[in-house]
This record gives structure tokens, C-alpha cells and sequence, in this order.
């Protein structure tokens, strides 16, 4: 990571747990990990609580979806750490690789059910132009995406434009396949807290 | 407490922990890279990468920054209150215009009320 002190900066009882991760998973801390552990005030106790409320609390959205959308915003970003750590996450939620890597591929001919289709679509143009209007907002209501899918879906879309950003500024290190399908299960068994 | 005021709550209480809270970086320097403003060089370029092509942040972005005698914490506070700046942004414009979709149904039963 570009800053020293996200790479070597922890307090001796984070190291331990560092070490119990890394036998556990049998894989080196992902440095998304390391990020939220370093000074946890600060920033990592506050964003993993809104993460997980938004990956894994009370929602309309399917956890799987949910993964999808954090893919597909990662994708918009461009950021490489967060489309392969969502991917796996997502294809393992839904079990089903080829819908997340067809959505991935072109969101319109993707078979997936229209409200899906429109709340990507809607997170895509906020992630690309930074604003919506209330136009695309109809049109998301109007393919039958209740009120509360969009808030739903809005948090998630906040989440990952944080976090991508985050990775590609502190230049995230990006490991193999089997790194990321060890942090999918992490994930789909503890969420984000 | 409905879901999404839970989660809206959340987002405030970390906007606000960032800004208001305990830091190395200087409060004033931490609201202008939220709001990505009224920042100088080099620290304006870093943040304003960060906000608009995060990809396109460089080590020299950092030691330029380093340079200036910022420490380490203090880049990585500001870096944070940038990223949570524009995806805040974002958040609260959808936000705006879901809330302007939603009344504005009712409202149109009253148009000539608002002029918009």
C-alpha cells in the first residue's frame, strides 16, 4: 500500500489477529482489511458499521444483488481490487458466475429482471456523472423498483464510491483468484463488521 | 427505527466523526478536502484525484504532499474525508432527486403551487 503505516502501522493485538486471518484463510490480510483496522476511530469502526447495514441489513435486495451493485459501481471506478473481490462475492451469493460476469459485460442484455437492470443502470450514471435527476429516478420507479430498493441501493452505490476510491488511493495490492474466494466466504459468512 | 433512517444516521455520524472528531490533520483542512476546495498545491492535485480519478492517483502525488511536511496520518486522514466528500455528494444529490420523484407526484395534483 502507499502509505507505510497502512502496511506496518498497527498496534501489537491488531498484528495478532492479522496472523490468525492469515492462518485461518490461509491468505495474506486483504489490504481492505487492513485499511478499516488502521486507526479504527477514525474511519474503519464508523464505515464498516454503514457497510454492513448496506451489504447485509434489512433489504428488499438480495445479498447477492447487493454484491452486484457493489461489482458493477467497482466496475464504474475502474477499480480493479473491488471488481474482483464483488465478483467473487456475488457470483458466490447467487451461485451463479455467469450472471454476474454477463452483467459485468453489458448491463442491457444481461438476463436479469428489468428492476435490477434500472437501479444498475441508475448507480452506473451516479458513479460515472456524479448526479441524477429526478427523471432517471422515475424511470427506476417506473420498471417497479419501490422507494426503498433506491434508498437501499443508494447506500450501497455510497459504500463503494468510498471504498473504491479509498483502494485505488492508497494503491490496494491485487491478489489471485483464490485470495478473493477466500474473502467471499469471509464475507457472505461475517459481512463487514 | 426504519431502515434507512438507521443507515442515513450512520452516514452522519460518519461524515461527522471525519470532520468534527479527533485528528492529526487540521479541522479546516479536512472540510476543504471533503468538499474538495480551497486547497493548495500539492495537496490540491492528490485530493482532487482522489475525488474525480482516484485512479490516477501516483506515489509522487503522495511525496509531493510529503514534501510539504504533512505526516502519513495526516495524508491518510485527508485521502478519507476526499473519498467520503464525493461519494457524499453523490449520495445526498440522489438522495435530492429520489425525494423530488417521489413528491413531485403529489405535487403535480398541484402544479400551479410550484412553479417548478
Amino acid at each position: 500500500m502507499r502509505l507505510k503505516i497502512l502496511n506496518s502501522g498497527y498496534r501489537f493485538g491488531t498484528k495478532v489477529l492479522f496472523a490468525f486471518i492469515h492462518a485461518g484463510s490461509r491468505q495474506p490480510v486483504p489490504d481492505a482489511a487492513k485499511l478499516v483496522f488502521y486507526r479504527p476511530d477514525f474511519y474503519g469502526a464508523p464505515m464498516k458499521e454503514f457497510t454492513h447495514a448496506a451489504m447485509r441489513g434489512p433489504s428488499a435486495w438480495s445479498v447477492g444483488d447487493r454484491e452486484l451493485m457493489a461489482a458493477f459501481v467497482s466496475q464504474m471506478n475502474a477499480c480493479a481490487f473491488c471488481i474482483a473481490a464483488h465478483t467473487a462475492t456475488a457470483a458466490m451469493a447467487y451461485h451463479d458466475e455467469a450472471k454476474v460476469l454477463a452483467v459485468l459485460a453489458d448491463l442491457e442484455t444481461a438476463p436479469i429482471e428489468e428492476p435490477l437492470r434500472a437501479t444498475l443502470r441508475l448507480l452506473g450514471k451516479l458513479t460515472r456523472e456524479h448526479a441524477v435527476n429526478a427523471d432517471d429516478m422515475r424511470a427506476v420507479l417506473s420498471a417497479g423498483v419501490s422507494r426503498e430498493q433506491i434508498e437501499d441501493a443508494l447506500a450501497v452505490c455510497f459504500a463503494f464510491n468510498t471504498t473504491d476510491r479509498l483502494a485505488d488511493a492508497f494503491s490496494f495490492f491485487v491478489p489471485g483468484p483464490k485470495a478473493f474466494e477466500a474473502g467471499a466466504k469471509f464475507l457472505l459468512r461475517r459481512g463487514y463488521r | 427505527m426504519h431502515s434507512f433512517d438507521k443507515k442515513r444516521t450512520m452516514h452522519k455520524a460518519l461524515v461527522s466523526r471525519i470532520l468534527e472528531g479527533e485528528g492529526r490533520a487540521e479541522h479546516s483542512q479536512r472540510c476543504a478536502a471533503f468538499e474538495n476546495a480551497g486547497l493548495g498545491e500539492p495537496l490540491r492535485t492528490l485530493i482532487d484525484k482522489v475525488a474525480r480519478q482516484p485512479t490516477r492517483v501516483t506515489d509522487e502525488d503522495v511525496t509531493n504532499v510529503e514534501a510539504q511536511g504533512l505526516s502519513e496520518d495526516q495524508i491518510f486522514e485527508l485521502v478519507v474525508c476526499a473519498a467520503i466528500g464525493q461519494a457524499t455528494r453523490q449520495y445526498e444529490t440522489a438522495l435530492q432527486a429520489l425525494a423530488e420523484a417521489t413528491t413531485g407526484k403529489k405535487r403535480s395534483e398541484h402544479a400551479s403551487e410550484d412553479p417548478q
